[in-house]
C-alpha cells in the first residue's frame, strides 16, 4: 500500500531531541485530526523509541537518530524510528517488560512495553552492531462526522 | 516555621522547584517528564533531600501534561532513596493517563499515593 503522506527527520543523538521527536510526529499527525488520547499514546510511544536510540543504542555518544512517519488510506499510520547504534543481540530479551541494560540510570524496562500498549504493533529489527528499527503502527479512530455519516 | 528553597531547575521541557519545610520535601514538577528531564531532576530532589534529610518527599505531579517510562524510574528511584533514608514518599496531583502508566510500572503496588484524597488531586480528576 502506498502512504498518501510522508515525513522523514534525521536528528542528532542528543536527549533534548526526545522533546523534538515528540513534537514534530505529533505536528505531522495532527492534519488527520485524532483525538487528544491518540496524540499523546503516539507522542508517548515515540518517546519511547527515541528514547531507547539514544541511551542504548548510542550509549549517549553521538549518533543520527532517523524518524519517518507515514499516512495511508484509512486513517491509518506509520512510524519508523531508525538507529545505526549497536544493536539489540536478543531483541525477545529486550522487549521483556522490566528488562534493562541499564538499571543505573533508573531505565524501567518498560520501555518496549509502552509502545506496545499505546500502538497496534510494534515490530523490531535489529542486528548487534549495526543498528536498530522500530516499526510501530495504528488506526487512528474514525473522525465524529465520519461515524455520523456511517 | 522555616522554609528551605532549594530553588527551581528546568531541564529541556521539564520544570521543577523545590523547598523544604518541617522535614517535607516538597517537589513540584512541571511540564514533560522524558529521560532528558528526569536525569537532570532527580540529581537536584537527591542533593536538597541529603540535605534536608526529610521525613517525607512529596512529588507533585499536578504540572505534569507529558510523562513516558522515564517518570516511573524517577519515581521508584526516589521511593528506594526515602526507603534508605527511613522516610517516605507520597506521589499527589497524577492524572488519569500518568497514573496508568505508574501502574504498567507496578508503582501502585507501592504505598505512595496516601489514603487522603487530597493526594489525588480531585481537581484533576473533573
Amino acid at each position: 500500500m502506498k502512504a498518501t503522506n510522508t515525513m522523514t527527520l534525521t536528528f542528532d543523538s542528543l536527549p533534548v531531541n526526545e522533546g523534538f521527536a515528540r513534537s514534530a510526529v505529533a505536528g505531522f499527525f495532527a492534519q488527520l485530526d485524532p483525538t487528544v488520547e491518540e496524540l499523546c499514546d503516539i507522542r508517548t510511544a515515540v518517546s519511547e523509541a527515541v528514547t531507547n536510540s539514544i541511551v542504548h543504542g548510542y550509549r549517549y555518544s553521538q549518533g543520527k537518530v532517523r524518524m519517518t512517519a507515514r499516512i495511508y488510506d484509512g486513517r491509518k499510520i506509520q512510524i519508523i524510528i531508525r538507529d545505526t547504534g549497536c544493536g539489540i543481540e536478543n531483541i525477545e530479551q529486550a522487549m521483556e517488560p522490566l528488562y534493562t541494560t541499564d538499571p543505573e540510570g533508573e531505565r524501567s524496562g518498560l520501555g518496549f512495553s509502552v509502545m506496545q500498549s499505546f500502538m497496534d504493533t510494534v515490530r523490531v529489527t535489529s542486528a548487534p552492531g549495526k543498528g536498530t528499527t522500530v516499526t510501530m503502527q495504528r488506526v487512528l479512530s474514525p473522525l465524529a462526522e465520519e461515524t455520523q455519516q456511517e | 516555621m522555616n522554609t528551605d528553597v532549594f530553588g527551581s531547575v528546568a531541564a529541556g521541557r521539564c520544570r521543577c522547584s523545590i523547598s523544604c519545610q518541617e522535614q517535607i520535601l516538597n517537589v513540584k514538577i512541571s511540564g514533560e517528564i522524558d529521560q532528558a528531564g528526569a536525569a537532570v531532576i532527580r540529581e537536584q530532589i537527591d542533593r536538597a533531600a541529603e540535605s534536608c534529610l526529610p521525613q517525607t518527599l512529596m512529588l507533585d505531579f499536578s504540572g505534569v501534561h507529558f510523562m513516558d517510562s522515564s517518570g516511573i524510574g524517577l519515581v521508584m528511584g526516589r521511593f528506594r532513596l526515602m526507603q534508605t533514608m527511613g522516610g517516605e514518599l507520597l506521589v499527589t496531583g497524577a492524572s488519569p493517563r500518568i497514573r496508568r502508566l505508574m501502574q504498567m510500572g507496578g508503582l501502585d503496588k507501592l504505598p505512595i499515593f496516601g489514603k487522603n484524597p487530597i493526594h489525588n488531586n480531585p481537581s484533576r480528576q473533573l
